[in-house]
């Protein structure tokens, strides 16, 4: 009999915990002992009961929550000096600990999972792991270089993060500032929806109905930048390319950042957004003056998380890219098809037969990791490296409100 | 320069709730006017009706005049933006521009005028610097940031930015409530100081303040908590802390007020 809302542990019915908890409680009223050892009693009998009933009971978040709320319920207003609670303080705070050493763990198992099978194949490797473009695992002489699909990953996440963070910083504050309260709440949902539809239908959604709806843009941007390669069109009408892929990554990252800029713009201390209104600045002025300034190192931060999440997303890209064929010549245009570490990966997940493949795919797995790695440190950095001289006042919009109100 | 306010039958919502009711007063041109009352009387409400800052906060609204010289500031047609560029404001807590240096922070103002031009602006902000009684004290690094200053020195460059457009009216929002007393008496020399050029007007808790810096003087009360704030009296400082009108006023100063 679980209950949903955590009152009792799941597997032990609300009947037997009172059973068990009234006659202790009796027997200890009618004691002529003073409260102390009273309550140590009962809390020690209580842990040896709860550590009994340990073993069988999931150790979920409720199931400690129903130990805190049994404890109070049993000392029940008899001895409400006594030291409460100091049972689930130990769970709790050992809960804790033991979650924060499992995450370090979790990580420095994926690390040494990764570098224990990744090493083996690159000693193997017979042309250079970091410029090579070849793809060529397994076999007598192992050949394989990242170099492409690095410039894949990280040119499709960039131009993603260039369309996406503009935009997220536009309705950002269209919310946050210009929009009338009915229209602000539903235009935040329908961003925040974006980040629920599943990575999978953004891949089929953006290659059979996107995809087409962009070749224009891809035919117009090659006829006007094809003098660079960067922007040069190959022959053929493929819609599989790095570039289509970008702009579903940006609207795929757009509900994260759009949602951190928004809660940052937000916080802007109404002090400085008055500071500048009093100044008889426009509402863009404002916002150029007093907002901007103040989410600047959160907008950036919020661009690095999303930069991160287009870096690793793998179902979508791998739907859209086109693999290209492995005799024609290595194309640098994002109008071209190519692959990703993580698009890579998966579409080579069914060769992984032996240990040198498998190493050379595990091995462009762990640079995936260390750039995304890499890029959530540099926005922690520039989120801890925020104004200088200022500790920020972290005060909500409705708060400043209401003071000017009541002065 | 310095204008006379005339205020008449200004009732002040929020949303539904009336917040300021039945204010006339004039506030005359190069004068330093306090007003004094207890917390939530409305006297900072209707400071903002001044410069038409209360719209900051969504669903108020005024009725009744305001005129600026021979200017209705609520006129249809009127932008707020506008009287604000002519009525300048100082606020409770000083807030310069964080990431900006204290030079663009006087700047910024005219920058939001348009006033592109460097020797210009380099003029205006030594002499708005000078009319805040900064410039001795920050001369010398004008390109650090503003908030690395003391409070007080903070609050000063606040009214240097608000001096450097050369506005009409300086309305100043219990200006000294967060900061010590040397600072707070830097703040009331420049006051004296700001009279001879602008029309002040200050919102004040303390009474020995409005009683040193003010010439006239402006008691506000609410009957009751709930009630719109009201203008009980305003006269004089000197005979409004000598010898008020209403006895409301009497209580208040003497610290009889219940």
């Amino acid at each position: 009999m679980s209950s949903p809302d955590g009152t009792a542990p799941p597997d032990r019915p609300d009947g037997t915990a009172a059973e068990e908890a009234e006659p202790k409680i009796e027997d200890l009223v009618h004691e002529d002992a003073g409260p102390t050892p009273q309550f140590g009693g009962l809390a020690a009998e209580h842990a040896d009961h709860d550590a009994a009933q340990q073993p069988a009971e999931v150790m979920t978040e409720s199931g400690v929550e129903a130990a805190g709320t049994t404890t109070a319920t049993e000392t029940g207003g008899k001895l409400e000096l006594g030291p409460v609670g100091h049972l689930g303080d130990r769970l709790f705070g050992g809960l804790a600990r033991g979650s924060g050493g499992l995450v370090v763990l979790i990580v420095a198992f994926v690390g040494i999972f990764l570098l224990a099978l990744a090493i083996p194949a690159l000693i193997d490797d017979k042309s250079n792991f970091l410029f090579s473009r070849i793809w060529e695992p397994g076999g007598d002489q192992p050949r394989f270089g990242i170099a492409a699909l690095f410039y894949t990953t990280v040119i499709s996440s960039i131009i993603a993060m260039l369309i996406a963070v503009p935009i997220a910083i536009g309705v950002a504050l269209f919310v946050t500032y210009y929009a009338p309260k009915r229209l602000a709440a539903p235009v935040a949902h329908a961003v925040d929806l974006l980040a629920a539809v599943p990575s999978i239908i953004y891949g089929l959604w953006g290659i059979l109905f996107f995809a087409p709806i962009l070749r224009p843009v891809i035919n117009g941007l090659s006829t006007a930048l094809g003098w660079i390669p960067l922007f040069e069109k190959p022959p053929g009408d493929n819609v599989g390319v790095v570039f289509t892929a970008s702009v579903v990554l940006a609207i795929m990252i757009l509900p994260v950042v759009t949602a951190i800029s928004r809660e940052i713009f937000a916080q802007t201390p109404i002090t400085h957004r008055e500071g500048a209104l009093a100044l008889g600045a426009t509402r863009w002025e404002m916002i150029r003056l007093s907002v901007l300034p103040y989410g600047r190192s959160g907008v950036v931060s919020a661009s690095m998380l999303g930069l991160g999440r287009a870096l690793g997303e793998t179902v979508a890209v791998l739907i859209i890219l086109s693999v290209p064929n492995g005799n024609d010549p290595w194309n640098s245009s994002i109008f071209a098809g190519g692959e990703t570490f993580a698009s890579k990966i998966a579409n080579n997940a069914a060769e992984f037969d032996s240990p040198e493949k498998t190493g050379a795919y595990i091995a462009a797995g762990l640079v995936l990791f260390v750039v995304t790695f890499l890029v959530n440190s540099a926005a922690r950095i520039i989120v801890d490296r925020s104004t200088p001289g200022t500790k920020r006042p972290r005060r909500n919009r409705r708060a400043g409100a209401a003071e000017g109100a009541s002065a | 320069m310095a204008k006379r306010i005339e205020v008449s039958g200004l009732n002040v919502y929020y949303g539904d709730f009336k917040a300021v009711e039945d204010v006339s007063m004039t506030v005359e041109p190069r004068s330093v006017t306090a007003f004094i009352g207890p917390s939530g009387c409305g006297k900072s409400t209707f400071l903002r009706t001044l410069n038409r800052m209360h719209e900051v906060i969504p669903g108020a609204r005024v009725e009744g005049k305001v005129m600026l010289d021979q200017q209705d500031l609520y006129a249809t047609g009127i932008d707020p933006v506008a009287v604000r560029r002519v009525v300048g404001m100082v606020f409770q807590r000083p807030n310069p521009f964080p990431t900006m240096s204290i030079f663009d922070n006087v700047a910024s103002g005219l920058k939001l005028n348009g006033v592109k031009d460097r020797k210009k602006l380099t003029e205006v902000v030594e002499s708005s610097l000078k009319g805040a009684n900064l410039w001795n004290e920050v001369k010398d690094r004008l390109d650090k940031p503003g908030a690395g200053l003391s409070g007080g020195q903070q609050q000063r460059l606040c009214i240097a930015r608000a001096i450097a457009v050369e506005p009409e009216v300086i309305l100043m929002d219990e200006p000294c409530s967060a900061l010590d007393p040397i600072s707070t008496l830097a703040i009331e020399d420049l006051i004296e100081k700001l009279k001879d050029r602008f029309t002040v007007v200050i919102v004040t808790h303390n009474m020995q303040q409005a009683a040193r810096v003010s010439d006239q003087t402006a008691f506000f009360n609410l009957a009751a908590t709930g009630k719109p704030g009201r203008l009980i009296e305003m006269a004089p400082t000197k005979q409004i802390f000598s010898n008020p009108a209403e006895k409301a006023t009497e209580d208040y100063i003497t610290g009889r007020f219940g």
